[in-house]
């Protein structure tokens, strides 16, 4: 292990305080680049931060506990996490997992003794259209092949830095497959926010009404509700918030609108800021695209150059508006708006009390606006064409497009941009998928379509979605999906409510107990109880949805679970037999007789 | 002067302030809702979801959930009651509750509203964590497998004794109560015996040290009434 030199903590902490301040709101931010120069986040990190933040140590160290890139110990100069959504297993991560586990001679999660390198799994990537895909030291390496983990554990026992890696392992396609409204045309001019200067916020906000915008996250709230309540608070302070915590397994379209829309998305913000009139905006990052940073801060500098961003807007005096670029650490529940605050404030992503909402009391408690990336870009549209051209397209309740980012077994993963309103065969058809036997809709979170519902149509009044769309062929064993989703939530489980932080984990066991193939009926009966409970009770949304897949799976596949179950009415939670082989060992007994029977 | 306002919790009427919560209201008519993670002298908290209540079919936690006019609360039905079993009993598997060796045994409030809730065997699989007792602390003990993540130390701490003794860390099943001091002791750390935060744990993580027993087992205050009954004064560890 290689501890660090004190000097070189010193220098990373006061260079951290140089860019981003002493406000502990950006307490996440000082850590990260903490973690990133040292693999951890060492003791000395955590007292200077503590003393020049003037924060406890114990928030210090609870921060760097909660979020899933940071680490108490040294990870090693290569950090590669293998991106663990069931896309990627079903192309194979996991034997590829374990060909660079013993090329590299380590054992998952456990740094090698050198401190040269650590392999681990971590929650999806966005990168299920390039599967199966690591980050290393936070950069995104996707389509591996056994040759590539060859070349990349070369690399790793070579030393050689990062920066020399040759560059085409990083590149990333967008592989946008089907373009509608948005996607059609990348270029603004700043057209949007000539027509607002022009018109004025109240006539902007009027077209976004009247095109019928909803949130694109999934939660369909709409988006001139949201601006209007924050434009009328009697606040002087309010910001902007751009929700690109893209986590939910199988969505990976933010990715895409942030690599080619960029323009659009920070028009759409800044809009929204002449709108209600905020000063300061954000866009929350994943972690996972850290290597969409470099691009983003060129977008953003052009544009203040470009006077579409900065003070002044475009000349208008008092129109100023900045958008500062935060980054996410690990951590799937950060996506839920209150969560997300919590997070821009440097805190754990704990989901606040609602009410009240963010749009009354958000960031450092003033109004905030928090939308998705998509929702952004569709507003910036709208404001240059108009509502019209928006509600043109789709549902009476579902007005304009959808991107969706398609994955899993069909010939063409990617984003494919559809009417609201299309039906889930038309996608299949497109896609190239062949057999299939389950669409998982909207993420882990969503629902799992079995082939008698193929006809449904993506939209607010059937099946909402933040845009996932994973697609499991006939060959598959949709039990693999459910432990992993399964997996996902119990790791992702902020921990703040008992149905979803001990609910998360026993359905976790019980989806394992099945896959093993010791679990009875009553198990299952156990699922569909903790299930319901956990809808009903949990704290956040997180929660309340992550039963849906075994819950969807029970009742729409009940094979999958029957032909693993034990023939008996009752089977213990642990294996009684297993539980006897230290007294087997302390006593000297092989014999049958020291064994329990099984029973049949 | 206004009219007092009123809800109907079971069918039968509470009157409440503005800006009262379900809870509050409830308690301070008299009406018992089981809760674990609310004590009054502490802003609403809303994390154990014991105290989960039905209002026009939605399910929320009466201690953060506001009191309006003419609402009608469900608390005593057989969903409401199956969920708050299922929930304490989450709470029992989590951690290591050996109630039978506790010090806090008659005094818990987890033991107390599970014996008020009828929960008298486990039924989810026991987690069985590895957790730690910290006895660093000269006139207190902490054992973190009674810890049911309340966190009312770490608001008592922070609110009442203007400090920030506690913080929870982790996530998940991981999450974990935490000290603030260099070595991650409690006796390293600015807790005082006198502190709020010293005597607020409603089960038996946070103990004071050289007494024990004082009260036998069999005595103390939930053996002797119902806490539907007696309310929560163990809050108090001096209570006994």
């Amino acid at each position: 292990m290689n501890p660090q030199p004190t000097d070189q903590v010193a220098r990373v902490v006061s260079d951290s305080l140089v860019k981003w301040g002493r406000d502990p709101d950006h307490l996440l931010q000082h850590l990260i680049a903490v973690q990133h120069r040292c693999s951890f986040v060492p003791d000395e990190a955590v007292e200077r931060l503590a003393a020049e933040l003037g924060v406890t140590r114990s928030r210090i160290r609870a921060a760097v506990d909660f979020y899933a890139f940071l680490h108490e110990r040294p990870r090693g100069d290569f950090d590669i996490l293998f991106s663990d959504n069931i896309t990627d297993r079903m192309v194979g991560s996991t034997c590829l997992m374990q060909r660079l586990c013993e090329r590299l001679g380590v054992e998952p999660g456990v740094t090698r003794a050198d401190g040269r390198v650590a392999v681990d799994f971590t929650s999806c990537t966005g990168m299920c259209d390039q599967a199966p895909a690591i980050l290393v030291n936070g950069l995104a390496v996707t389509s591996l092949s056994p040759q590539r983990i060859d070349g990349i554990a070369e690399l790793v026992e070579q030393g050689t830095p990062l920066g020399d890696w040759p560059s085409e392992l990083f590149a990333v396609s967008d592989n946008i497959r089907r373009r509608g409204l948005l996607l059609s045309r990348s270029e603004t001019e700043g057209a949007g926010l000539k027509r607002l200067l022009e018109e004025g916020p109240e006539r902007a906000l009027a077209q976004v009404e009247r095109s019928g915008l909803r949130g694109r996250g999934g939660a369909g709230f709409s988006t001139a509700f949201k601006w209007r309540f924050c434009r009328e608070s009697a606040s002087v302070e309010s910001y902007v918030v751009c929700n690109a915590d893209e986590g939910e397994p199988g969505t990976f379209k933010d990715r895409v609108l942030l690599t080619s829309f960029a323009d659009l998305v920070i028009e759409g913000m800044t809009i929204c800021a002449g709108v209600v009139r905020a000063r300061r905006g954000f866009i929350y990052l994943r972690g996972e695209y850290r290597y969409l940073i470099g691009h983003l801060e060129s977008v953003l500098e052009r544009r203040r150059a470009e006077g579409l961003l900065g003070g002044a807007i475009l000349g208008k005096r008092g129109f100023d508006f900045d958008i500062q670029i935060h980054l996410g650490a690990g951590a799937y529940v950060c996506g839920e708006e209150s969560a997300l605050i919590e997070s821009l404030e440097g805190k754990r992503g704990i989901t606040r009390k609602r009410p009240p909402f963010p749009v009354t009391c958000g960031y450092k408690s003033h109004p905030t606006v928090v939308n998705n990336v998509e929702t952004f870009l569709a507003a910036a549209r709208i404001v240059e064409l108009g509502g019209d051209w928006f509600r043109a397209q789709g549902t009476e309740q579902s007005r304009g497009s959808k991107v969706l980012s398609v994955s899993g077994d069909c010939a063409s993963p990617g984003i494919y941009e559809y009417p609201f309103g299309t039906r889930v065969s038309q996608v299949l058809a497109d896609c190239g998928a062949e057999t299939p036997q389950a669409v998982q809709i909207s993420g882990a979170s969503g629902t799992t379509l079995s082939a008698a519902e193929f006809d449904r149509v993506i939209g607010f009044e059937d099946l909402p979605t933040a845009g996932s769309f994973m697609v499991l062929d006939q060959t598959r064993d949709l039990l693999d999906m459910v432990v992993n989703f399964a997996h996902f939530f119990a790791h992702e489980s902020c921990g703040f409510c008992t149905p979803c932080r001990v609910g998360g984990a026993l359905l976790r066991d019980l989806a394992d107990k099945v896959a093993a193939g010791r679990a009875c009926a009553q198990d299952l009966e156990e699922i569909r109880s903790i299930g319901g409970l956990m809808k009903k009770a949990s704290h956040c949304g997180l929660g309340a949805t992550a039963p849906n897949h075994l819950i969807d799976t029970l009742e729409k596949f009940p094979d999958v679970y029957r032909r693993r179950l034990r023939r008996s009415d009752y089977a213990p939670a642990f294996d009684l037999d297993a539980a006897l082989s230290e007294a087997r060992v302390l006593t000297g007994r092989t014999d049958a007789a020291a064994h329990l029977e099984e029973e049949g | 002067m206004s009219e007092l306002k009123r809800f109907r919790l079971d069918g039968k009427e509470v009157p409440f302030e503005r800006g009262q919560t379900i809870l509050d209201a409830a308690l301070a008519a008299g009406e018992y809702i089981p809760h674990l993670c609310h004590n009054p002298e502490l802003a609403p908290h809303g994390s154990c979801r014991v105290c989960l209540v039905a209002v026009k079919g939605r399910r929320v936690a009466s201690c953060t959930a506001m009191a309006a006019e003419g609402m009608e609360v469900e608390s005593n039905s057989d969903e409401i009651r199956n969920i708050r079993r299922a929930v304490v009993q989450m709470l029992f598997v989590e951690g290591n509750h050996i109630c039978p060796g506790c010090e806090k045994s008659g005094a818990c409030q987890l033991q107390a509203v599970a014996y008020r809730l009828g929960i008298l065997a486990p039924r989810f699989a026991h987690f069985f964590p590895r957790r730690e007792v910290d006895a660093s602390h000269p006139d207190l003990i902490i054992d973190f497998n009674r810890c049911i993540l309340c966190e009312l130390c770490v608001r008592a701490s922070r609110d009442l004794d203007g400090k920030g003794v506690f913080a929870i860390s982790g996530r998940g099943l991981a999450s974990r109560l935490i000290v603030d001091s260099p070595s991650g002791k409690l006796g390293d750390s600015s807790l005082a015996f006198s502190d709020r935060a010293a005597t607020i744990c409603p089960v038996g993580a946070i103990l004071p040290k050289h007494r024990g027993y004082e009260v036998p087992i069999g005595q103390r205050l939930y053996d002797r009434a119902r806490i539907d009954q007696v309310g929560d004064p163990a809050a108090d560890a001096r209570e006994g």
